[in-house]
């Protein structure tokens, strides 16, 4: 089992290889891996109630992390009230830890 | 530091045209902080970033003079972080791909910076903890 940490930046409203991405996610838990999918920028809209949001959640069912850049957040001023069932607030710390340990990073 | 992370990065982004590059420098930032080892390899636009001629500008359009607009500058951006590495310890070794240098006629980096080739980016991974490729889109 390796340990993965996904970088998504693009907002599915603005590029459909986003939905893609989260398959990527979703693909690498279901073969046993563990899978981080970190929002970064525009990634983090899907965070807040859309029409896209529902995947983010069903990701966090199939045993994906599915974290979002605080600043990021604050950015586009998403409370962490508004965040979608399975989807946490977090630093971009978690990324440098995640390189520090030697899992797996990977910017989609 | 017996047991001293050591990070590699790779930016292709020129200055001024995508968030990735903010991103970017956060992470690096982050890891300058912890006084952990780095390699940044600049490749393509990216090599932009530390070009020692950017200068500040003026916003006429908001009636804004030099001193009050105080225009961001990435070399200046760069240059802290590899500040801020050193204070904690740490380094940054920024490499720009030579070719990319040249074809942009960026040669004059700020201090601190060397020339590469991507053979330098792979054996900088290997000797890392780990590694992340912030790739350009479009």
């Amino acid at each position: 089992m390796a340990k993965y940490v996904l970088l998504e930046s693009r907002d599915p409203f603005d590029s459909g290889d986003t939905l893609h991405d989260y398959q990527v996610a979703s693909d690498l838990a279901k073969a046993g891996n563990e899978v981080t999918l970190f929002l970064v920028q525009n990634g983090v809209f899907p965070a807040r109630k859309s029409a896209h949001s529902e995947r983010l959640s069903q990701l966090a069912k199939e045993n994906v992390t599915v974290l979002a850049d605080s600043f990021a957040l604050r950015e586009r001023a998403i409370a962490s009230g508004e965040l979608v069932d399975g989807v946490k607030a977090a630093e971009l710390e978690v990324v440098v830890d995640a390189m520090a340990a030697g899992h797996k990073t990977i910017w989609l | 530091m017996a047991n001293k992370k050591k990070l590699t990065f790779c930016i292709m982004d020129g200055p001024y045209e995508n968030a990735r590059t903010v991103t970017a420098l956060r992470l690096i930032d982050i890891a300058a902080k912890r006084g952990y080892d780095q390699t940044v390899f600049a490749y393509e636009g990216g090599v932009s970033l530390t070009f020692a001629k950017q200068e500040k500008h003026a916003n006429s359009v908001q009636g804004a003079s030099l001193g009050v607009w105080d225009h961001p500058l990435p070399r200046e951006w760069v240059a802290s972080i590899m500040e801020t590495a050193r204070a904690n310890g740490g380094s940054v070794d920024w490499i720009n791909c030579g070719l990319c240098v040249d074809e942009r006629g960026v040669g004059e980096a700020i201090e601190g910076t060397r020339r590469g080739a991507p053979s330098h980016l792979l054996e900088a991974a290997d000797a890392s903890d780990g590694t992340l490729i912030i790739g350009a889109r479009g």
